[in-house]
C-alpha cells in the first residue's frame, strides 16, 4: 500500500503556520521560579516525592507514577522546593491544581545521567524506564506512552507503526521545527519505538504544507525503510483516526482502539523524547512550545516545563495591539486560559494571543435550521445535529446511541454552522454529565454496599447480644449463686418457725442464725 | 370425537408439566422491580422520605404504599426515572419530605469533638472514624450527604458544607448563549 485514503468530511482552514515556523527553535532564559503541576497527563497525578525545603537537581523525579496509566513528573532545572501548592495551571475551568514550586538556584546542574542500551533490556524494564521518565503524547493528549507500548492483549503483531507529524491545527508549528532541526534524532527515538512494537511497516504522516519537514525526515530516513509520507493538508488529518485512515485506510471499530486493527501511534515529539530518554537519561522537564498571534516576534521556544506563560510572551516581545484572548493549543481544538500566570505543561504545544478578527465572532446563537453542514465536515461520520438535539434536551441516552463518544471534538461542525451554535460545547457538556452520573452510580453502589454491611453487622451483634444473655440466664439458674440465695430464705423461715416455737431457747436460735 | 378429546387432553397434560416444572426451575427470587427501583434511587440512605433507608423505600414504592416523589437527594431527575420505570406521570417533588439540594460533605469540627460516638450510630454507611473519647472523623469519600450525624451531635460540631470543585470534578457547563429548553418535569408540572 502506497496510496493514500480520503476520510469523510474536514476542512480547508486559514494556515497561520508561517508566522511562527521561520525561525529556529529558541531557548529562552532560565526562569527564576518554575510551578511544576503533578497532573500533566491523563491518568492519576503522580506522587510527590519531595518535601517543601528540599534541594532538587535538574532532572530529577519530583513526583512518581501512581498506578497503570500515569506518568512521572521531573524537576526542570536544580533549586530549591519552596512549596508544594494548588496554583492555577492552565485548564478550562481555571482552577488550581497541585504543583511542586521551585526556586532555580541558575546553576542547572543535571543528575547523574544514564543512558541505557535498549536492545539488550527486557521489554517491561524498557517501558518502565520510558514510564519513570515522564515521556507523555506530547501531541496535546498528554497519554502515557509507556502504556501504548504494551501491545499484550491488543494485537497479535504490530501492522503499522505510524508517527504522526501532520500538525493540522491552523496555527501550531512546533512540529513543523523539531521535524526540521531534529530529525536524526526523531528517527532514533523510532528504532527504540520499532524495537518495542515490531511493526511490518513504519509510517510518518506529515501535512504537505511542511515541505522542509517532509525533506528533513526523508534524509533522516534514508536506508532505515521508514516511509514518509505527505498527506494532504486538511484538518483534523492530524487526528488519530484520520491519519490512520489516510495512511493505511483502516478504522477502528467504534469501541475498540487502534491497535485492535494493528496501529499504534505516536506524535514525532514524543519520539524524540523517548530517544532523549533512553540514549541520553533525560527525562521530559521541557517540550517545544510555539508562541504565536499578536505577540511581536512569534516562534517556537523549547521551554522548560513549569515556565510561566507570561515569561514565554515576554521573550517573545509581549503582547502586540490587538491582542484578545489567550488560548492553549490551537483555534479549533484550545481552549481560552483565565490568565497568563499558568505554567507550561506537557500538553501545552502552542500559546495562542488571539486577535478579533483571529476567531469567529461571538455571535448569539440562532436556532439550527437542520442544514446539515455540520454533517458533511464530521470527520467521524456523526450526526452533528441529532448530537446537538440530544444533548441540548439532556437525553444522554440517545446522544450515546447516536455514538457521541466518538466525538473527537475537532470542531469542524461549530466552524461551519451558519447558526453559530457552539456545538463542541454541548457535546462536551453531554460526556462530563454522563461522566459525572456514572461516577455518581459507583458511589451509589458503594454507599449501597456499605448501608447492606451496616444493616447486616447491627443484626449480627443484636443476636450476638442475645445468644450471650441466653446463655447467661440458665448458666443463672444453676449456679451456686442462686442455690446461695435460696438457702438463707429457707433457713430464715426455719430460724423464725424455731425461734416463735421455742423463746424459752434464745441460745439455740443464735447459733442456727450464725451457721446460716 | 374421543381421539381429539384425548389428544387435546395430552396436550393440556404436557403443557400443564412443562409450565409446573418452569415454573419450579426458573422461579425469580425476590421482587426485581425493588431492585430496579432501588438502583435509581440514590443510596443516600436518609431516611427523607419516611422509610429506614433506600430500599426500604424501594419496597414501599414496588407495593404502592409510597409515591415516587419522596426522594429529595435523588431530585427531579430521579422522579423522571422512576415515573419512566413504573410507566407513571413524573411529578413534582413532595415539599414535606425536603427540597433537593446541592450535595454536600459532613465535617466534625475536630476541636470540639467531644468523642461521644453518637455520630458514629446515627451513620447509615458508618463513613465516621472514631472511639468513645477520641477525636472523631468523616471519611469524605464515603460520606453520602445524609445529615443524619447532625442531630446527635451533643456539642454541634458537625458542619455541612459544599464539595469543593477540583480539576478532577470540574464539568463543562451547559452552553449558555441560547435560553434552556424547558424541561419535562417542569412541563408537567405546568
Amino acid at each position: 500500500m502506497s496510496g493514500l485514503f480520503a476520510f469523510h468530511g474536514g476542512l480547508k482552514t486559514v494556515r497561520h503556520k508561517t508566522e511562527s515556523n521561520q525561525t529556529p527553535i529558541q531557548t529562552p532564559p532560565l526562569p527564576p521560579r518554575l510551578l511544576v503541576p503533578l497532573r500533566q497527563h491523563i491518568g492519576n497525578p503522580a506522587k510527590p516525592l519531595i518535601q517543601p525545603g528540599d534541594r532538587v537537581l535538574k532532572g530529577q523525579m519530583i513526583g512518581q507514577a501512581d498506578g497503570y496509566i500515569s506518568a512521572a513528573v521531573h524537576a526542570p532545572t536544580s533549586g530549591v522546593v519552596v512549596a508544594l501548592e494548588p496554583v492555577p495551571v492552565p485548564h478550562p475551568s481555571g482552577l488550581a491544581d497541585w504543583c511542586v514550586v521551585i526556586d532555580s538556584d541558575g546553576e542547572d546542574r543535571w543528575i547523574d545521567r544514564q543512558a541505557v542500551d535498549y536492545r539488550q533490556m527486557h521489554p517491561s524494564d524498557l517501558r518502565n524506564w520510558i514510564r519513570n521518565s515522564g515521556v507523555v503524547g506530547l501531541g496535546g493528549a498528554v497519554f502515557p506512552s509507556a502504556v501504548k507500548m504494551n501491545l499484550s492483549g491488543h494485537c497479535e503483531r504490530l501492522e503499522h507503526l505510524i508517527l504522526n507529524g501532520a500538525e493540522c491545527e491552523p496555527w501550531i508549528t512546533c512540529d513543523d521545527r523539531i521535524m526540521r532541526e531534529r530529525a536524526a534524532q526523531i528517527v532514533a527515538g523510532i528504532h527504540i519505538l520499532a524495537h518495542l512494537l515490531n511493526p511490518r511497516e513504519v509510517l510518518i504522516g506529515i501535512e504537505d504544507d511542511k515541505p522542509d519537514a517532509i525533506a528533513a525526515m526523508s534524509a533522516a530516513c534514508a536506508g532505515t525503510g521508514y516511509q514518509v509520507r505527505a498527506v494532504p493538508t486538511r484538518y483534523p488529518s492530524g487526528d488519530v483516526k484520520q491519519l490512520t485512515k489516510l495512511l493505511t485506510n483502516k478504522e477502528a471499530p467504534i469501541k475498540g482502539r487502534s491497535t485492535d486493527i494493528g496501529v499504534q501511534c505516536f506524535n514525532v515529539a514524543t519520539a524524540y523524547s523517548v530517544h532523549r530518554a533512553v540514549n541520553h537519561g533525560e527525562p521530559v522537564i521541557s517540550r517545544i512550545v510555539t508562541v504565536t498571534g499578536h505577540v511581536r516576534q512569534p516562534g517556537n521556544v523549547e521551554a522548560l516545563i513549569g515556565t510561566p506563560f507570561s515569561a514565554l510572551i515576554d521573550w517573545a516581545g509581549g503582547y502586540r495591539e490587538g491582542a484578545e484572548r489567550l488560548i492553549m493549543g490551537g483555534p479549533m481544538m484550545g481552549f481560552a486560559l483565565h490568565s497568563d500566570e499558568v505554567p507550561v505543561t506537557k500538553a501545552a504545544n502552542c500559546i495562542l494571543i488571539a486577535g478579533a478578527a483571529d476567531l469567529p465572532a461571538e455571535q448569539p446563537a440562532l436556532p439550527c435550521i437542520r442544514c446539515g453542514a455540520c454533517v458533511e465536515v464530521c470527520p467521524a461520520n456523526l450526526l452533528p445535529q441529532q448530537l446537538y438535539w440530544h444533548a441540548r434536551a439532556r437525553e444522554f441516552d440517545k446522544a450515546q446511541d447516536d455514538q457521541l463518544f466518538s466525538c473527537i471534538e475537532c470542531g469542524c461542525c461549530s466552524y461551519v454552522c451558519p447558526s453559530h451554535i457552539p456545538l463542541v460545547q454541548y457535546y462536551r457538556f453531554a460526556k462530563n454529565e454522563i461522566w459525572a452520573q456514572e461516577k455518581e452510580k459507583q458511589k451509589a453502589e458503594l454507599a449501597r454496599q456499605r448501608h447492606q454491611a451496616r444493616v447486616e453487622r447491627l443484626e449480627r451483634e443484636k443476636q450476638e447480644r442475645e445468644a450471650k444473655l441466653r446463655q447467661k440466664a440458665p448458666a443463672k439458674a444453676a449456679s451456686p449463686v442462686g442455690e446461695s440465695a435460696q438457702v438463707p430464705l429457707e433457713t430464715a423461715v426455719a430460724r423464725a418457725r424455731s425461734a416463735r416455737e421455742s423463746v424459752t431457747a434464745p441460745a439455740t436460735a443464735d447459733s442456727d442464725a450464725a451457721q446460716g | 370425537m374421543i381421539v381429539d378429546i384425548f389428544s387435546l387432553g395430552l396436550l393440556a397434560a404436557a403443557s400443564g408439566l412443562l409450565l409446573g416444572f418452569a415454573a419450579v426451575r426458573f422461579k425469580v427470587e425476590g421482587d426485581p422491580i425493588v431492585e430496579q427501583i432501588d438502583s435509581i434511587l440514590p443510596q443516600t440512605q436518609c431516611g427523607q422520605c419516611g422509610y429506614a433507608g433506600c430500599r426500604p423505600y424501594a419496597e414501599a414504592i414496588a407495593a404502592g404504599e409510597a409515591d415516587i416523589n419522596q426522594c429529595p437527594p435523588g431530585g427531579e431527575g430521579g422522579v423522571i426515572a422512576l415515573a419512566e420505570l413504573l410507566g407513571r406521570d413524573p411529578k413534582p417533588l413532595n415539599p414535606e419530605n425536603g427540597a433537593e439540594k446541592p450535595k454536600m460533605l459532613a465535617v466534625i469540627d475536630e476541636q470540639n469533638c467531644i468523642g461521644c460516638t453518637l455520630c458514629l450510630q446515627a451513620c447509615p454507611v458508618d463513613a465516621i472514624l472514631g472511639a468513645a473519647k477520641h477525636m472523631h472523623t468523616v471519611i469524605a469519600r464515603e460520606c453520602t450527604g445524609c445529615e443524619l450525624c447532625l442531630a446527635p451531635c451533643p456539642v454541634d460540631c458537625i458542619d455541612m458544607l459544599p464539595v469543593a470543585q477540583n480539576i478532577g470534578t470540574w464539568k463543562w457547563s451547559y452552553p449558555l448563549s441560547m435560553p434552556e429548553p424547558r424541561r419535562a418535569a417542569e412541563q408537567v408540572a405546568a
